[in-house]
């Protein structure tokens, strides 16, 4: 069992109004020094069976054609490994 | 509590002296001590569970009913009337075979915990008791009160409410049509959301909430049960917060809108096809409420296997599943043989239906977990025979203080251009200024049946497209009015809303009431709420408008400082042909301005003294239901036969309020004269009820003369609509863009 | 014989009922299409209505994109099927790249709802030739996710095709690039617009004016005439 992360952002060049709102709150809760917020999207998928790079190319393709619309979006995938003790 | 071994009906009867945790479920002693004699033994965990939800003062009213009675005993004779009190909402005869089913019901603590998801699953409820009665909801509206319009916390809880009523609301297609929102310091950390539903179906199709034939199945659909909000019911929503324990604020539920739009139209459905025997929305106590309803309800018992019960925690107790407000789920009773049809129907929709129970011979509720039988009660007494109060109440010694500091008296505007200043101020106030802001956070358009909507006297929806036949509703609630003298507020809120539905063209047909007050502990608070109630039951007999149904909410206050009395009420009217209704806004140059009723010096409880002095002290306006009477009359035949293009009702803020609402709307302005008889200052501000404001098309002048003067209606000729400016005579002129930003301005400065 | 327009059910659809009156009075006849079934039923046009199907969850229109009656009506739209997304069906439209950008939140992070003005800009569409170039009109707008966005080449290529369909006039209510309300494909068959013509075809209702009517009357002229 494993966890595989696919994080969704905006692409750079798109206006984020929730990140800005974000970002004008912070100064009125006293954080200083941050000078750009972007909020995204976090999908944890649990995965069963080996993590090869064959489920990554799986995952990867479900990422681009559906998790995001690459036309707005970027995204990421990486692979999270969890204790067993966890479970 | 301890889960091995499982607390089974056995196993009570076996320990007798095991100590249960009745007080931290919120009941008091002497009401446990009456579940073990009903029971004639200690209760189980899972019964404990079910009594002391079912037992709040949120599901068994029993700080109110002595009161509420009232309104049974002084029902005006109605024929429209087809379900009364006591059902999920109460069901009126509009005519054409239709039937309409409305109420209003708060959701002020939870919204003020969590403004979105309060907000949010107050509108998932309210549609639910309406989609329980078997209707097609068709639109919701909002009455929100919240502390002073500038402190930061209302900028946290509007906001948050506001667009969680939109989230929810527009999600599942109800058009929002009406409402108010209210700002006063009194409601600091006890803001009011309350949300009312209208639905419409045909005579035929009433269901109500009854588990009967035995052998019929109990289907629980719709989500899945989770941990939210578990003894909400009788923590959240009946006793004050109290810092100083943390643990008494459980989760506040969360809503899922599209969960709910599959819900209806999965229910409808069903509905449709006539597999449903009986039918319970899943609100506050949840399974414990449904379950002890439909059984006490109906002619038989009912046997329950909670293990059927589909979870979303697999980790919940059977006392939790009971107790869970899981949002989106809905319990029917079904004839054996339609049940594969109804589960059809249900995975038509994608809504997950399980059978997890049936109706009984016998006359108990008994509920299964793993094989063991963990309740077995008479439901008549979890869900009807609850403890009922007599609380005293006693006329606060205030009171008296309160009503000799008149109003009247207060420094009036000695020059024109302090009048002027003042009318500014006023239409620019947080409580007069235009809403603007957030209903068009709302869609009113949705179902394209949407006639009239805010900031128009009602919202107005068409339920039948061929011949034009609409309803109308209003909700109205003053508290200052009702500070002064709650008896009189009560009726001052059902007249208001009584002739904004007249105002509209729409005749008045039925109330449903939200009545929301501070502690019932507190005699003086008693008192508000007894009188409030004698008030509007009163009201109610005389217009000949019967309650059918409606919710009351205690608890509304922080330590000793209890909210103004509010009662919300909501009208509901009916009009043949909605091409006939009348709307606010002025339509053409040159008609005349009328204004119908008296005018008198009348400023306890007003705009202008909440404004000019921040005051609050006198008398309320006084009321004069036959004028209503006869007012809604003339503005319904008026509307009938097409002799106003436009009519305003006046309340809060007084004509000039609704003379530049009016202008605003229409884009055109007026030209006003001070009547004889009347100063500038008293024509402009005073609140004196039973009146509204006509434009009258100059080939109709005779003939609205005529009709009112027969009927014995005062009417002024006030001035005339025209020009781009607003302008009294004599005394100032005020720009229409000037007007705008005052009046526009206010609330995007505030909030957006 | 009348055009018959279908109206696709999405769970969560909301304007499918509104769309089929309107469909009803222009004269053609409305044919109800469920999400699950991939049959058209042999309509001639389809509009994908408002609304939040699936609950606007992950993106507005992405879960719709890919249930089966869209297979059907992404394969014919691309040979020539008229197609009108209004509002969520324009967000299902982008979704399933049938018209290019994307939808996004509205600027203001709030929910709109308004008459909103209008102004023509294509009238060779198959959903806008009853109206004249550079008209103005009114339509009801309610949405969420209501700002459009392309890349700047993009952008410059529906303008330079004149395939922005309808701009924002006087004020742009969500903050959609260059005003943009409402495009159409290469073809002219598939117009998406954020804005709701189903709610202005009737006086007193909705809006009170009725300004959307032509969406519905241009498609049965161009059917009729076929």
């Amino acid at each position: 069992m494993a966890r595989v992360v696919v994080d969704v952002m905006l692409k750079p060049e798109i206006l984020d109004p929730q990140g800005q709102a974000v970002q004008r709150a912070l100064p009125r809760l006293g954080f200083e020094g941050i000078s750009d917020v972007r909020q995204g999207k976090r999908f944890e998928l649990e995965v069963d069976g080996p993590v090869d790079e064959a489920a990554l190319a799986r995952i990867h393709d479900l990422a681009e054609s559906f998790l995001a619309n690459t036309v707005i979006e970027d995204f990421t995938v990486k692979v999270e490994e969890v204790a067993e003790a966890a479970k | 509590m301890s889960r091995t071994p499982l607390d089974t009906v056995e196993h009570a009867a076996a320990t007798p002296d095991v100590e249960l945790p009745w007080a931290e479920l919120g009941l008091k002693k002497d009401e446990y001590e009456r579940v073990v004699e009903i029971l004639g033994r200690r209760p189980t965990g899972a019964e404990l569970a079910m009594y002391s939800v079912m037992w709040s003062e949120h599901c068994s009213y029993k700080s109110s009913k002595v009161h509420l009675r009232q309104f049974g005993e002084k029902a005006p004779q109605s024929d429209a009337l087809l379900v009364g009190i006591g059902e999920n909402a109460g069901v009126v005869d509009v005519g054409q075979g239709y039937a309409v089913t409305f109420k209003v019901e708060s959701h002020n603590h939870p919204s003020y915990v969590e403004p979105y998801q309060g907000a949010a699953t107050g509108v998932g409820g309210i549609v639910r008791d309406i989609i329980a009665m078997g209707a097609r909801p068709v639109a919701v509206v909002d009455p929100l009160r919240f502390g002073a319009a500038d402190h930061p916390d209302t900028k946290r809880v509007l906001p948050g409410v506001v667009a969680g009523i939109g989230g929810y609301g527009n999600c599942l297609g109800l058009p929002n049509i009406g409402g108010e929102v209210v700002f006063d310091a009194c409601y600091q950390g006890n803001p009011l959301v309350n949300a009312g539903a209208i639905g419409v179906m045909r005579h035929e199709d009433i269901h109500l909430a009854k588990a009967s034939g035995a052998g019929n199945k109990v289907i629980l659909y719709g989500a899945r049960t989770g941990g939210d909000g578990i003894g909400g019911a009788s923590i959240l929503a009946s006793e004050t917060f109290d810092d100083a324990k943390p643990s008494k604020r459980p989760a506040v539920q969360v809503g899922d809108p599209f969960q709910e739009k599959l819900l209806i139209e999965c229910t409808l459905e069903a509905f449709k096809e006539k597999l449903v025997v009986g039918i319970q929305d899943l609100g506050a106590a949840g399974l414990s409420c449904a379950t002890s309803e439909l059984a006490s309800n109906g002619s038989g018992g009912m046997r329950v296997t909670l293990d059927d019960v589909p979870l979303r925690d697999s980790t919940l107790s059977p006392e939790e599943i009971l107790m869970s407000e899981s949002q989106e789920r809905m319990c029917a009773v079904v004839e054996p043989e339609k049940v594969d049809r109804f589960l059809e129907i249900c995975e038509k929709w994608d809504v997950i239906a399980t059978v997890i129970g049936e109706v009984t011979d016998g006359d108990r509720l008994e509920i299964f977990w793993h094989g063991g039988k963990i309740v077995d009660v008479d439901p008549r007494t979890v869900a009807h025979d609850g403890p009922v109060y007599e609380r005293p109440y006693a006329r606060p010694s205030w009171q008296d203080e309160l009503q000799a500091d008149d109003a009247n008296k207060l420094p009036r505007p000695t020059t024109s251009d302090e009048l002027k200043q003042q009318v500014l101020k006023l239409v620019s106030s947080p409580n007069q200024a235009s809403k603007k802001w957030i209903t068009s956070q709302y869609d009113h358009f949705v179902q394209g049946n949407t006639v009239l909507a805010q900031p128009e006297d009602s919202g107005m929806i068409r339920i039948d497209e061929k011949t034009g036949l609409g309803v109308a509703i209003a909700t109205d609630g003053n508290g200052r009015y009702a500070k002064l003298d709650p008896y009189t507020g009560a009726q001052l809120a059902l007249s208001e809303a009584y002739r904004n539905v007249a105002t509209t063209g729409a005749k008045p047909l039925a109330v449903s009431d939200c009545l929301n007050f501070g502690s019932p502990e507190d005699p003086a608070v008693m008192w508000q709420f007894a009188e409030a109630i004698r008030g509007l039951a009163d009201a109610c007999q005389q217009l000949g408008t019967p309650v059918t149904g409606g919710n009351v909410s205690l608890y509304n206050q922080t330590g000793e400082v209890a909210i103004h009395p509010t009662p919300v009420v909501a009208v509901l009217g009916v009009i043949d042909d909605v091409a006939r209704r009348t709307p606010v806004a002025f339509q053409e140059e040159g008609q005349l301005l009328y204004l119908l009723g008296d005018t008198r010096e009348e400023f306890g409880g007003s705009a202008w003294s909440q404004v000019v002095h921040d005051h609050l002290g006198g008398l309320p306006p006084k009321v004069d239901l036959e004028r209503e009477r006869l007012l809604a009359e003339i503005l319904i035949s008026a509307s009938r036969d097409g002799m106003i293009d436009s009519a305003h009702d006046l309340s809060d803020g007084g004509l000039i309020q609704a003379v530049v609402e009016s202008a605003l709307l229409g884009g055109k302005g007026a030209r006003l004269i001070v009547p004889d008889g009347l100063d500038a200052f008293t024509f402009l501000f005073s609140e004196s009820a039973g009146r509204a404001v006509v434009a009258v098309p100059r080939s109709e002048e005779v003939r609205f003369n005529d009709m009112c003067g027969a009927r014995g209606l005062p009417v002024t000729r006030i001035g005339v609509v025209d020009g781009d400016t607003v302008e009294l005579q004599g005394e100032f002129e005020l720009t229409l863009d000037e007007l705008r930003t005052a009046h526009e301005g206010t609330v995007p400065g505030l909030f957006a | 014989m009348t055009a018959r327009i279908g109206v696709v059910t999405f769970p969560g659809s909301l304007d499918d009922r509104d769309t089929q009156r309107a469909i009803r009075l222009a004269g053609a006849e409305p044919v109800a299409l469920w999400h699950k079934d991939r049959d058209l039923h042999q309509v001639d046009a389809v509009v994908l209505p408002g609304g939040f199907s699936y609950g606007d969850y992950l993106r507005a229109g992405a879960i719709s994109r890919f249930s089966p009656v869209m297979e059907t009506v992404i394969e014919q739209a691309k040979a020539g099927l008229p197609v009108l997304g209004i509002c969520n069906g324009f967000q299902i439209l982008t979704e399933a790249h049938l018209l290019p950008g994307g939808m996004l939140g509205n600027d203001h992070l709030h929910f709109i709802c308004r008459d909103q003005k209008l102004r023509v800009e294509n009238t060779s569409s198959a959903w806008t030739v009853d109206y004249s170039a550079g008209q103005e009109i009114h339509i009801p707008l309610k949405n969420m996710d209501g700002r459009y966005v392309a890349d700047e080449y993009t952008l410059d290529k529906l303008e330079a095709e004149g395939r922005v369909a309808f701009r924002y006039v006087d004020f742009n209510p969500n903050g959609s690039l260059r005003d943009i309300a409402g495009i159409t494909n290469e073809a002219g068959n598939v117009v998406g617009l954020m804005p709701h013509p189903e709610h202005a075809v009737e006086p007193l209702i909705g809006s009170g004016r009725t300004d959307g009517l032509p969406f519905f009357t241009s498609i049965l002229k161009k059917l009729v005439n076929a």
